[in-house]
């Protein structure tokens, strides 16, 4: 599998003569500019939840917080019960993405170096499943997670989440690069197939089950349609859910407080940013070329 | 990376066979083997895609709140939801939607790639590819509630930037034009950078001696770009272009906290008025028809993207 990393190195300079400095310089400028209105709103963010709460509409706006004040975070776990919002999602995240990276490893697996009738024909229906909008299953999921007696718990949020389409292609392309002749090596030695796929195969897809699971990590963590759903009492809630309730009850009055709820719920994303940012473009971008 | 059947596996089987001990056992095993391994996810898909689609299709003709037994209405539900008028204006603002914010996302985020991609230096480069695509890792709900303050009419610092430049304050989130307008430029904020993310991967598969070729018969600045980069791109637009569109007429998140889909119906969706109708109406009938109904225009729109394509794609 060809990473975007690789071919973006590959790339030589496109404009080779060079007088063309200025354009160079007038690019940077741009793209700064740009880069400004994209991180500015974060980093007001950041900035405010860390002033005193009777300072959060101050204009001109601070972006650098200079003098910090946890006023607001002391309120954030007064007013909301934060920890209990952060176990929540956590535990579905974490659910989902275990539950994720070992089904689609089996099943890539199976369609990448396990023969049987219909192989072709059921990877298209798993494909195709990654086309239908999440609406128009909502309402029978809805129904069926009520009718097993699972509405409002965490686990109508997990179970569904579970099977995971695109999981299952990433997987396969990724043991698709993974030679067959080590199955081929591991059954002379009298390895199972089951036991060549624990042994030699999962352990080597490793990169590919970490895609997988910060992929899945980053959309459930962030995630607020199926929560809003799904979950009724307040106990149940995710972060996302819990921070829109936090700013309904507000109203406008201290936004510091809400923001400082954003920051908080925003950090666990930011390690992955910061330690996955590759595996997590690859992975998003690794449907577009098929 | 190959997308035939492997042959290895094939060859791993064989060698099993010709172990004269695991010959029976290697052959039983290999039968059930792969269903084994599948089980998790057919069984999941079926459960949780599959026969839910086939559900929603059905429960489109017939009016259930839950409640009460349900009742076979025939096209009923498909004739009052064309009808109602709130159903209309969503579908609507999600057809406005979807042409102003692919159009400026795709925009924005072709030109920043080729701006990001011609000679910079590398740490340049990659502090811009991080930056652009930061926003995609954060929850659209908590970017909605702090752009919700951002947009503030009084306090709000976009309103303080425009008054800098001598711009009267805008009443962004009370008014129907402004809080369409907010809806989308939220939207494009936090999604650009995947469409972005696409075009760094298609530029960076253009080899360099096209451009070479069109420096030496004469081609400069915004022509090499015209007729050299777009046509070679073609293929990334497509895809960027179809997926984008999808993902924006699924659009909840944002007008959902930004707006709540007023003042009056004006930033109202389609998935929103899915959502109002099967959990605050209880019309799970009605619901379900909207559904079908937004399944055929995406699934229409994809179809003839593709076949718009075939005629303005241009394969290397």
């Amino acid at each position: 599998m060809t990473t975007i990393q690789e071919r973006v190195t590959t790339t030589a300079p496109v404009v080779t003569r060079k007088k063309r400095d200025w354009s160079v310089a007038a690019r940077v400028i741009v793209l700064l500019i740009a880069s400004v209105f994209v991180l500015g709103p974060v980093l007001w963010t950041l900035s405010t939840s860390l002033r005193p709460p009777s300072e959060s509409f101050q204009l001109p706006p601070a972006f650098l917080p200079l003098n910090p004040d946890l006023t607001s975070y002391e309120q954030v776990f007064k007013q909301l019960n934060i920890v209990a919002l952060v176990i929540n999602s956590a535990l579905v995240t974490g659910l989902i993405a275990v539950g994720q990276m070992i089904t689609a490893a089996l099943a890539g697996y199976a369609f990448a170096h396990l023969r049987f009738r219909g192989r072709g024909a059921l990877f298209s229906i798993v494909l195709a499943t990654m086309m239908v909008p999440a609406q128009v299953t909502i309402v029978p999921v809805f129904m069926l997670i009520r009718g097993v007696g699972l509405s409002d718990t965490l686990l109508a949020l997990i179970i569904p989440a579970i099977p995971t389409a695109f999981g299952t292609f990433l997987m396969r392309q990724y043991f698709l690069g993974l030679p067959g002749e080590l199955a081929e090596a591991a059954a002379i030695d009298g390895a199972s197939p089951w036991r060549t796929f624990r042994s030699v195969y999962a352990p080597l897809a490793m990169p590919g089950l970490a895609i997988v699971g910060i992929l899945a990590f980053n959309f459930h963590w962030n995630e607020f349609f199926r929560p809003l759903i799904m979950t009724i009492s307040e106990q149940n809630f995710t972060l996302p859910l819990g921070l829109v309730s936090l700013q309904g009850n507000l109203g406008t009055g201290s936004i510091s407080v809400v923001l400082a709820g954003v920051v908080l719920s925003m950090i666990p994303a930011l390690v992955v940013f910061m330690f996955g940012q590759r595996a997590l473009q690859d992975g998003l971008t690794a449907g577009a070329g098929k | 990376m190959s997308t035939t059947t492997s042959a290895p596996a094939r060859t791993g089987r064989q060698a099993v066979r010709k172990s004269p001990h695991d010959a029976k056992r290697g052959r039983v095993q290999q039968r059930w083997l792969p269903w084994a391994f599948l089980a998790p996810t057919i069984a999941g898909m079926g459960i949780f895609t599959l026969l839910p689609i086939v559900a929603s299709i059905a429960l489109a003709f017939f009016r259930w709140d839950i409640i009460s037994a349900p009742t076979f209405v025939g096209f009923d539900n498909f004739a009052e939801v064309v009808q109602d008028p709130t159903v209309r204006v969503s579908f609507l603002n999600t057809i406005v939607f979807v042409v102003v914010a692919v159009a400026l996302q795709l925009g924005l985020a072709l030109g920043l790639a080729i701006m990001v991609q011609e000679k910079l230096p590398a740490w340049l480069r990659v502090f811009f590819r991080s930056a652009f695509f930061f926003p995609l890792i954060l929850s659209a709900a908590s970017v909605s509630i702090f752009m919700r303050y951002l947009f503030n009419e009084q306090f709000g610092v976009v309103n303080w930037l425009l008054s800098i430049v001598g711009i009267p304050a805008v009443p962004w989130l009370t008014t129907p034009g402004g809080s369409a307008a907010v809806v989308i430029l939220v939207y494009v904020w936090q999604n650009f950078g995947f469409s972005f993310l696409l075009f760094i991967g298609g530029l960076a598969s253009i080899p360099v001696e096209t451009y070479e070729a069109a420096s030496i018969d004469g081609a400069t600045g915004w022509r090499k770009h015209w007729y050299v980069t777009l046509p070679l791109l073609s293929p990334t637009t497509l895809v960027a272009s179809v997926m984008a569109i999808i993902n924006a007429l699924q659009v909840f998140d944002q007008p959902y906290v930004l707006t709540r889909g007023g003042p009056g119906d004006s930033t109202r969706t389609a998935v929103m008025v899915i959502f109002e109708s099967a959990f605050q109406r209880l019309e799970f009938g009605q619901a379900s028809a909207i559904g079908v109904i937004l399944t055929l225009i995406i699934m229409g729109i994809t179809a003839l993207q593709f076949r718009l394509s075939k005629r303005f794609v241009f394969y290397q």
